[in-house]
This record gives C-alpha cells, structure tokens and sequence, in this order.
C-alpha cells in the first residue's frame, strides 16, 4: 500500500487493510459476518477520528498530498475549460492557474494556485508558491472577466507567496497590494473558496470576494503554525500549540465571521472522494453565485466593502 | 584551542561599550559617533556625521512634520480586544498592557488631522517600538477610519509605515486588516484625493503588501529595509547570502517600487510640494 497515511489515521488504515485481506478468503470461509462487523467497527471509528480532529490535525489534512487541488476541482465541477496564462509583463507563473470555464450554464473565470504531486511536477509548480507574475496574471485574468462581465472564482491553497530573491526585486508586496485593492472593486461577483492552505498574505492576495467559502479540513490565518511556533516560541516544536492558538480551522473562522459557509468534506477528508468533494463545493458555488447575481453592481460593491469593513475586534 | 581557559571576558579596545550618563547622548548604529540628544533631535533623529536615520516614533513625526500645535489625534483610545485569547510563553493581553505601560502609546498606530504649512491633512503614523509595529484589529481599523476622513473632508492622506507586517496573536483578523485598508484606499483613489506612503525602517510583510505599497506617490527615507518576506527568511529558502543593500529604499527605487527616496530634514517640503501638485 503506497497511500499517503497520517498518524492519526493508522488505526483506521489498519482495519480498512485487515478487513479486505479477509475479502479474499470470503468465498473459502464463513467470514461475512465478521467483515461486517469490522466494517461497521471503521465506520464507527472513522466517525470517531474526523469528527473530533485538532486544529494541527486538520493542517495536517489540508496538506494531504492526495488531496484535490485547483484542475482537479475545475475537472470535476466545470466544462469547456480553457486556460489562459501570462501576465503580459514577465512570464507564466505555474503556480497559478486560471481561465475560462462553464459551471452548469454559467460561464466564470476560475482562478487558483496550483501544487504539484510529485517531486517534479511541485518543482514545475513551485509547491504552489507564487512569484509577483502570479498575482499580476490572476489580476489579469479577473480584469478580462470584469471586461466580458463574467463571475470570479479564485481557489486558496497555498504554503505561501514565495520568499526568493527574485520575487522581492519583481515586487511580492506591490502585487498582492494591488490585487487587494483591485479585488476589491471588481464590478462582477467574486466567489472566494479556501480548499487546502490559505497562507498569508500569499492566499489572500487572490482572496477578496463577495462570500468566502472555506472547504471542512482547511486552515487559513496570518501565518503557518510552524512559522508563528519558531517565532513566538523560538522553536520548530510547538506547531500543536500554534495552531491551537491561531484558531485557524473552518468552525473557528465561520465564528470569527472572516468567512461565510463551510462546505462539507466527505468522511475522512476531501481526498478520500474527490467526486463527492467536488459536488459539495458545485452545489455551494451555484447556491452562492445565483444570490450574487440578483444583486446590481453598486449594491454588490458596497455589500463587499462594508463586510471587510466590519472585520476586526477591539475596545474603545 | 587555547590552553587555559580565560576567566574574564576578551577586552579589546574595540568592545569597549561606553555607558553614557543620564541618558543624555546617543550612540550612531551606522558610524559609531556620539551625539547629543539635544543635537540629534535638531538634526532630524539623524546622525550629523554619516546621516543614518535614527528610528522614531509617531510623536516626533509629528513633531517633525506638522504645524506647531496644528495636529488633533483621533481614536486615542482604541485598543487591542485580545479576540482569540492567544497565548503563547506569554498572554498576549499581557503582553499588550505591559507595552502600553513601557510605550505610553495604546498600539502600534496614532492617527489624526493636522496642517502641513497650512494645508490640512488625515494622518497615520506607526510606532514600531509597540509590538513590532505589527498590524492587528486596532492598526487596521484606525487607519480606515483616518482614510475615511481623508475621503470626508476631501484632504490628502499621509501614513508613515515601520512595521513588522501583520499581528500574529490576532490570527486570520490581523490578515484581513489588510484587505480592509486596501479597499479603504480603493474608495479614495476613486474620489482622486492623494494619497502619499512613507516607508520607514523596517517596513515589511503584510503592511508592505497592503497600504505602504499602495501610495500614488511612495516615498523611502534613505537606507531602510523595506521588504514582503523578511532576508532571514529568503536566505534560508535561497540557501545562500543575500547580495550588498538587497532590500534597502536604493534597491526599491532601483527596481521601481519607490518613487523618491527623502532625507528626514527634507520630508516636509517635499510632502509640501507633492500636496500641492496633486490638489
């Protein structure tokens, strides 16, 4: 078995593997009964796990190395994809992906970052870390959905805008500032989903929308557990604890109202169906789109500005 | 190795740490001279040898930089709601209070209104001596309000930037401050009232990626490290150093995110003139 298993998970890997050993042999032995009951024992157990996960565990499922990410979504909810690249100024950030595509009859732009699988194809998407030519191309594909008056969809999931030389010489700040501002009056419905990592200003940077959407098993704040662990405790060794403390998972982010709806994951995580995945985040996308566009464009503007307006806590 | 163990620490001649009495002289980071507090202050907070910016606060900017008695700070009294309970080796509502108490400033921003020569402006300074100068649910919401009053009274906006980036102890709130202030300016832009940034050192993460980077007109002053990632951060990734001045206003300017890079004694009549322009 070469699937990819986290820690907390092995029990659960452990029966799934003893109970399809004894598939073998049912035919030979009288062993149904028992499957069944081992059967109903994982489903038990599964329920147990995944419904009682810590926050650090559900980082851990974010990152799953099987989990579903931007083409697969857009393979599975949309058709008639037509990608488009460049940002007209400097290159094709693969990191990014983006481009035309129709969810059931309504025609949007699909934006979102982009990991790899393997080590050559992350190597090829810069484990979905972006350069500035990512968010200049995002920016550039939104500005031609707003010009054809279509709808935006951006996906999240990324460990970060990326942290090289060239990135800070091509301006990193400058091009998640701009795409924040630009984003944020975007005269056409912009759907936000977080569907892996949000990090940063990295995530962010394609994150301004009309509703933000959050997939079950993400997280999503100012910064990693590990780099917030390093610099607060010093230490690589208290991610548990800072992701703990940042309050960075789905539920605590729909109670903090930085995002909208949390669109449920199948038991186990989105990994373990992607086509049950897919059809949760389709049902939730059209659900949200078809409220956007009954609204006309100056209320919707308005309605975008005053909700991150309200964002933040304090006294006075 | 050595074969006996010193009992004492190495003195050379270089090491030696002047303590200065009563607090009165400062010690230049860039060429070592000893000035006076009296002298430095004068001079603009920097150095009358080698002209390094000292690093200041919010109070002698606007010392700096606004008519006498002209400046009325807003939202005085904000302060940090500790939102998520965060802790970490320390509480951070402690770790807020005891800040407050060192700084006498309430977060890492004070805003207002105040006459520039005469001509009125909204105003946000960030102090970096409070917490990083990191941006929480107070930094942001205090320069959305200072932007909304720019937009108000149809006057220029000014923030002085010397951040860390973003808050980590307010979580995901911190980070959409950013998207809050960016649609902020969003509005004004639209109204085309102008909008100047001022970088100081440090200004990085998420401040750089919001509104410092956002000016119609970004101004750095001389030598500051200005920046989205931190270098620690980039060396490690790169896995090699960083080259001469990577990072720096001159490095910015060169590559065409900056506009001006303005001595500290000149800012005033630079601001001046560029107001002028823009109205």
């Amino acid at each position: 078995m070469n699937k990819a298993v986290l820690d907390f998970e092995k029990p659960i890997f452990e029966l799934e593997s003893k109970i399809s050993e004894m598939r073998q042999y049912a035919d030979k032995l009288d062993i149904a009964d028992e499957i069944t009951r081992l059967e109903r024992k994982v489903k038990k157990l599964k329920e147990s796990v995944y419904g009682d996960l810590t926050r650090w565990q559900k980082v851990q499922l974010a990152r799953h190395p099987e989990r579903p990410y931007t083409l697969d979504y857009i393979y599975l909810m949309a058709s008639d994809f037509i990608e488009l690249h460049g940002d007209r100024q400097c290159k094709d950030d693969k990191s990014i992906v983006g481009g035309f595509a129709k969810i059931d009859e309504h025609k949007v732009m699909i934006i979102g970052h982009q990991k790899g699988r393997d080590t050559k194809s992350n190597v090829y998407r810069n484990f979905g870390m972006p350069n500035p030519e990512g968010y200049r191309k995002a920016l550039r594909l939104m500005k031609l959905a707003e010009k054809f008056n279509r709808p935006v969809i951006t996906m999240l999931d990324t460990p970060g805008a990326y942290p090289g030389l060239e990135a800070e010489q091509r301006g990193q700040a400058e091009a998640i500032a701009r795409n924040l501002l630009e984003m944020s009056r975007l005269k056409v419905p912009v759907i936000v989903v977080i569907i892996g990592e949000g990090a940063s200003g990295g995530a962010l940077g394609i994150g301004v929308g009309d509703r933000i959407l959050m997939l079950e098993n993400c997280w999503y704040s100012v910064i990693s557990p590990e780099s917030c662990s390093s610099i607060l405790w010093k230490s690589w060794d208290f991610k548990e604890q800072a992701a703990e403390a940042l309050r960075l998972t789905a539920p605590d982010l729909l109670q903090q109202k930085i995002i909208d709806r949390i669109v449920p994951e199948p038991l186990g995580g989105a990994h373990t169906n992607y086509e049950a995945a897919a059809k949760n985040l389709k049902t939730a996308i059209l659900e949200e789109l078809n409220q956007l566009l009954k609204l006309k464009t100056e209320k919707l503007l308005d309605l975008r500005f005053s909700k991150f307006a309200k964002m933040g806590v304090w006294h006075e | 190795m050595a074969w006996f163990k010193r009992s004492k620490e190495n003195i050379a001649s270089d090491s030696t740490k002047l303590e200065l009495p009563d607090g009165l002289w400062e010690k230049c980071p860039g060429c070592g001279e000893i000035i006076h507090k009296k002298q430095l202050e004068m001079n603009f907070w920097t150095c009358t040898k080698c002209e390094h910016h000292f690093r200041i606060g919010s109070s002698e900017y606007i010392s700096i930089l606004f008519d006498k008695n002209s400046f009325r700070e807003n939202d005085r009294k904000m302060r940090s709601a500790d939102p998520l309970g965060f802790v970490d080796s320390k509480k951070y509502s402690d770790r807020v209070n005891e800040t407050m108490k060192k700084t006498g400033l309430s977060d890492a921003v004070r805003t207002g209104t105040g006459k520039i020569e005469g001509r009125e402006v909204s105003f946000a300074c960030m102090d970096f001596s409070f917490i990083g100068g990191s941006m929480g649910s107070v930094v942001g919401e205090k320069i959305s309000r200072a932007i909304d009053r720019a937009y108000r009274h149809r006057i220029p906006m000014i923030i002085i930037s010397a951040s860390g980036g973003a808050r980590m102890m307010e979580g995901a709130y911190s980070l959409m401050q950013m998207a809050k202030t960016s649609s902020r300016l969003a509005r004004l832009a639209e109204e085309g009232i102008p909008y100047f940034s001022i970088l100081t050192d440090p200004t990085t993460g998420g401040t750089t990626a919001s509104y410092a980077m956002l000016g119609d007109i970004n101004i750095a002053e001389p030598k500051a490290l200005i920046g989205f990632a931190g270098p620690r951060v980039i060396k490690q990734t790169i896995g090699k150093e960083l080259p001469e001045g990577f990072q720096s206003s001159e490095f910015l300017l060169e590559n065409g995110f900056i506009d001006l890079i303005v001595q500290r004694k000149d800012l005033r009549s630079k601001l001046v003139s560029l107001i002028d322009f823009c109205k």
